[in-house]
């Protein structure tokens, strides 16, 4: 009697606090993007007036990629994810794995509507980027030009910056051994090819620092925590723009790739992201990033609307992409999992 | 008390048993490859298998491929994931397999596997599979000990660039030992001296303990955060000072996390000492001085044997919560200050790895269980007691 | 005063330091006009609290910590005294292993509770959802108010009960109308150390929420591996003001049960 009364008044008081998440179960559309400068200009140029014109409420996440990450979210059945910006192998991984709803280029405005290399099976390409070699211009006397300056302790003395993971690392390293880009991964994909990789690795090992969001790079080369840095190449430009920092950019070797939009399975809300799609899939929408941070559109025609100032930061523009060696998604799709577990054990050792 | 029971019985018990379940439970490789699994039953494990294991190989992963993309099981990945732990090369092994036979092909299933993936024709993916064929192993409570079973069923040490875990129990241990004792060392002196302050200040000076112990975790790691990174407080004033030319590292490695522990840990050693000190009978030490024993040697000889269950309290209460530490090492840690939790985490929504996460679980609480029968031992729950 | 007390003053002055100042001293940075996480200030203002209020994020996390820590002390102070006062009147075999079973949240490592709770609340769809939270820390903020109840129950002549059972009261208005005024500070004070705990939880929070659910010790946490901004300083000083309200209250509780 007295449990079943004062269960009572338990229940109403909690059901009363609990009443403004009454349609918890009714999520709002969810996107995941990655962070720092490049998700502020996102939410500037894209989140905020899609909100505005659509009346379509939106939450934001950020994550710093790997599939793990989706696949946990899936198989706990606790996803509550649903766009998501994934790299190019994830894209891959996932919807082979069946992480992601098959994206319908129908409801998107067809595939004409994007570059070529943007258009995939679950998936819709999004930026293109590059991995570069970045410094601060005001802390180097003479600046590092290529991968090899960037494990030349001698001449550059002080820490470095790397994204952990065994992917880019394992690129940066062979290149910076003297590989030439075309090469880089037939050799990645025998034994001794990352046996040699790691062995370049453990001659710096001392001066590496492992960053995992994107925003860490600019924030670390400002402290002068590290006097280079692999790093987005959308981020330096931006934070040379927007915190007016002096940082500069070796282009040459290069990693360039694209990331892309996935809509997570099972997601409740694949008409909002639906919708989200749409909207930036217009070229003047799409056009408003580049300026904010020069990551290049996968959207045709939206190019033919920035200006050339915009244009010679991009990682298509020709003079940063010769040289450029593309991330090869296949062989990180075979080999990203047996690698990431090397690397794992090498750097928490 | 019924209902907190039937509570705590449904919403902590039962879904920590069900998952710690999954250490011994081989719940990955089963599902995915049931027929593989069957004709290996009667396999002597001499040369790879004969062509009926290779053709409900092929047929397991059709059917597991078809699952999955329609539903987004993901089960082949977590096969090959449960696998790899056992025979580096299965992670890329079993997807690959999966794709490039998905489209029918002519003739034996053993030849085109083969040509699929030449290492079918090797013994070990072979044993693999038989070992995770479960339902019950103890191939991850091993794993966690960087011990794993030979090809014979042995016992045996795991290659080196595995072995990882014991590593990071050790260093668990470490951290977690070292910080009791720093709180230790700094915290008899505080609670002695408010036990036997005047009683005008020995409010203030117990204020002084509680307010800390009352603020956030989370905000006193972000004041540590604040105070050592780069372009901080103390380096800044120590520039300012001219104490230091650049700015110092420190933030990001032991030290930091160290520091930041003791810090948040320090009021649960006082205040157990600080009851212990208070309920103390004083006429004891008094009596040993007027009989011409020397302060040290009254200390040495009477006080402290009498705070030692304060101390055995206030040490044990610091070294269990040091030791499931999470949000500290995450925020000012490097990658090699982390602790065992981090790895419970880190298996369970970086790589989908439940078995690891238990498993690590396991040890963890194994840790934890042994320090609380000590604390039972020595000091009893009655006086658990929060200040 | 001898040289050796002295000492101890100095040193325990010293501890206390370290113990206050780090909080202390990042504090007022919060009221910078600037915007970076040093001294000296570059003037004072509000700007950062502006900014807390204002965003899209910070307010409504503050809110959902509030709502949290509200309905885990109404919770599992209802349930927590319920079971003290259970195992207080009754003595029963297994009783030592009741209270391990109630004890255990308070020594299990949060980890050990939030990846448990993740894979059990998915396919419930409890993730993601307030309920599942309060559920979660209910769990962990439940045994603080067993502890403190009992201590109050210590202090309760249990005559009091068989005398009211002597005048025809029954149990359930007995424990009502004779036990439970008496107690009272104590079943607040119980409430209030859940509310704390649920405020000060994050490892939970981090696994089990979803964006809508952010607590404020969540969202600082994001903020900090982010990059680190005094916004995350204003938020570090909302949190301070709210613990030194329950520590307080807890201290006001205290006294009315002693007197």
């Amino acid at each position: 009697m007295l449990r079943r009364n004062f269960g009572a008044v338990l229940a109403m008081g909690a059901a009363l606090l609990a009443s403004g998440t009454a349609s918890a179960q009714q999520r709002d559309l969810t996107i995941v993007s990655w962070g720092g400068a490049y998700q502020d200009a996102q939410r500037e140029v894209f989140f905020r007036p899609f909100q505005q014109q659509s009346g379509t409420r939106l939450l934001e996440e950020t994550w710093d990629g790997g599939v793990g990450v989706l696949r946990a979210k899936i198989q706990s059945g606790a996803n509550n994810w649903d766009l998501v910006q994934v790299e190019s192998e994830e894209l891959l991984l996932g919807c082979e794995e069946g992480l992601f709803e098959r994206m319908d280029f129908a409801a998107i405005g067809g595939e004409q509507r994007f570059i070529p290399s943007a258009v995939s099976e679950c998936g819709v390409g999004n930026i293109l980027y590059s991995f570069v070699l970045a410094y601060d211009r005001g802390r180097m006397s003479t600046a590092p030009t290529s991968w090899a300056d960037f494990f030349d302790t001698q001449r550059f003395p002080g820490k470095r910056g790397l994204r952990r993971g065994p992917k880019t690392t394992l690129e940066i390293a062979l290149l910076a051994d003297g590989v030439a880009p075309g090469e880089v991964y037939k050799l990645l994909a025998t034994d001794a090819g990352v046996d040699r990789a790691f062995r370049k690795l453990d001659s710096i090992r001392n001066d590496l620092v492992w960053w995992e969001r994107g925003s860490q790079p600019a924030q670390w080369l400002a402290s002068g925590e590290v006097v280079m840095t692999d790093a987005y190449n959308g981020r330096i430009t931006a934070a040379n723009q927007n915190d007016g920092r002096n940082f500069g950019i070796a282009w040459r070797n290069n990693l360039f790739t694209l990331d892309s939009w996935v809509i997570m399975k099972g997601s409740p809300n694949r008409a909002q992201a639906t919708a989200y799609l749409n909207f930036w899939a217009q070229p003047q929408v799409a056009a408003a990033l580049p300026p904010r941070i020069p990551y290049g559109t996968t959207i045709r025609g939206a190019d033919a609307l920035l200006p050339a100032n915009v244009l010679e930061n991009l990682p298509t523009a020709p003079q940063n992409a010769e040289g450029a060696l593309q991330i090869d998604d296949r062989f990180w799709l075979d080999n990203l999992d047996k690698l990431n577990q090397r690397f794992n054990n090498w750097v928490s050792r | 008390m019924a209902p907190l029971l039937i509570f705590l019985l449904v919403v902590f018990v039962l879904p920590i048993g069900t998952f710690l379940a999954r250490a011994v439970q081989e719940s990955d490789v089963p599902p995915v490859l049931p027929r593989t699994i069957a004709a290996l039953s009667g396999w002597d494990g001499a040369a790879a298998p004969g062509e009926p294991a290779f053709a409900a190989l092929v047929e397991d992963l059709r059917e597991a491929r078809r699952r999955d993309q329609e539903a987004g099981g993901g089960s082949i990945g977590r096969a090959s994931a449960r696998l790899n732990n056992d025979w580096p090369g299965f992670r890329s092994l079993l997807p690959a397999t999966a794709r490039r036979i998905a489209s029918p092909f002519q003739g034996e299933a053993r030849a085109a596997v083969l040509a699929a993936a030449p290492e079918w024709g090797e013994v070990a993916p072979w044993a693999a599979i038989s070992r995770a064929g479960g339902p019950l192993s103890d191939f991850h409570l091993l794993a966690v000990l960087d011990l794993k079973r030979d090809a014979a069923g042995h016992i045996a040490a795991a290659p080196p660039d595995q072995s990882i875990f014991r590593a990071v129990l050790w260093r668990t241990m470490w951290i977690s030992l070292c910080a009791t004792v720093l709180a230790l060392a700094i915290g008899y002196p505080l609670a002695w001296l408010i036990a036997t302050a005047p009683s005008r200040f020995a409010p203030w000076l117990l204020a002084g303990v509680l307010l800390p112990f009352w603020t956030s975790l989370i905000v006193r790691t972000a004041a540590w955060m604040v105070l050592l990174q780069r372009e901080g407080v103390v380096n800044a004033t120590l520039q300012s000072l001219r104490l230091a030319d650049g700015p110092l590292p420190l933030l990001f490695n032991r030290g930091a996390v160290l520091l930041a522990m003791v810090h948040i840990l320090l009021p649960f050693m006082v205040l157990p000492i600080y009851a212990n000190l208070k309920g103390m009978d004083w006429r004891l030490p008094r009596a040993a001085m007027s009989l011409g024993a020397s302060p040290l040697r009254t200390f040495w000889r009477i006080s402290l044997p009498l705070s030692l269950p304060g101390i055995g309290a206030g040490s044990l209460l610091v070294f269990i919560q040091a030791l499931g530490f999470y949000v500290t090492p995450a925020l000012l840690g490097g990658a090699n200050d982390q602790m065992l939790s981090y790895f419970v985490g880190f298996y369970a929504t970086r790589t989908v790895n439940w078995s690891m996460a238990a498993a690590l679980s396991c040890l963890l609480l194994a840790a934890v269980a042994i320090v609380v029968a000590l604390y039972a031992r020595l000091v009893g729950f009655e006086k658990t007691r929060p200040a | 005063m001898t040289a050796s007390r002295i000492s101890l003053w100095v040193f325990g002055i010293l501890a206390l330091a370290f113990l206050l100042a780090p909080v202390l001293v990042i504090l007022p940075l919060s009221f910078s006009a600037g915007s970076f996480l040093y001294y000296p200030l570059p003037g004072l203002s509000l700007r950062w609290y502006q900014d807390f209020l204002t965003s899209d994020f910070w307010l409504p996390a503050l809110w959902n910590s509030l709502r949290l820590g509200a309905a885990t002390a109404i919770l599992a102070g209802g349930l927590g005294t319920l079971a003290a006062f259970g195992l207080w009147s009754a003595r029963f075999p297994g009783r030592q292993a009741v209270m391990a079973v109630l004890m255990a949240p308070m020594v299990v490592p949060a980890i050990v509770v939030a990846v448990p709770l993740l894979l059990a609340f998915g396919p419930l769809g409890l993730t993601n959802s307030f309920w599942g939270l309060l559920l979660a820390h209910t769990v962990l903020g439940a045994p603080f108010v067993v502890v403190t109840v009992l201590a109050a129950l210590a202090q309760f002549d249990a005559v009091q009960l068989r005398a009211a059972a002597a005048c025809g009261a029954s149990p359930t208005r007995a424990f009502l109308r004779v036990c439970l005024p008496q107690i009272a500070p104590g079943v607040a004070a119980g409430a209030v150390f859940a509310f704390a705990t649920s405020l000060d939880e994050v490892v939970v929070v981090l696994f089990l929420a979803g964006p809508a659910q952010r607590t404020l010790p969540r969202q600082m946490f994001s903020g900090m591996s982010d990059s680190i901004s005094l916004t995350v300083m204003a938020a570090a000083m909302v949190m301070v003001v709210l613990s030194c309200l329950l520590l307080l209250a807890v201290t006001l509780l205290r006294r009315g049960q002693k007197a």
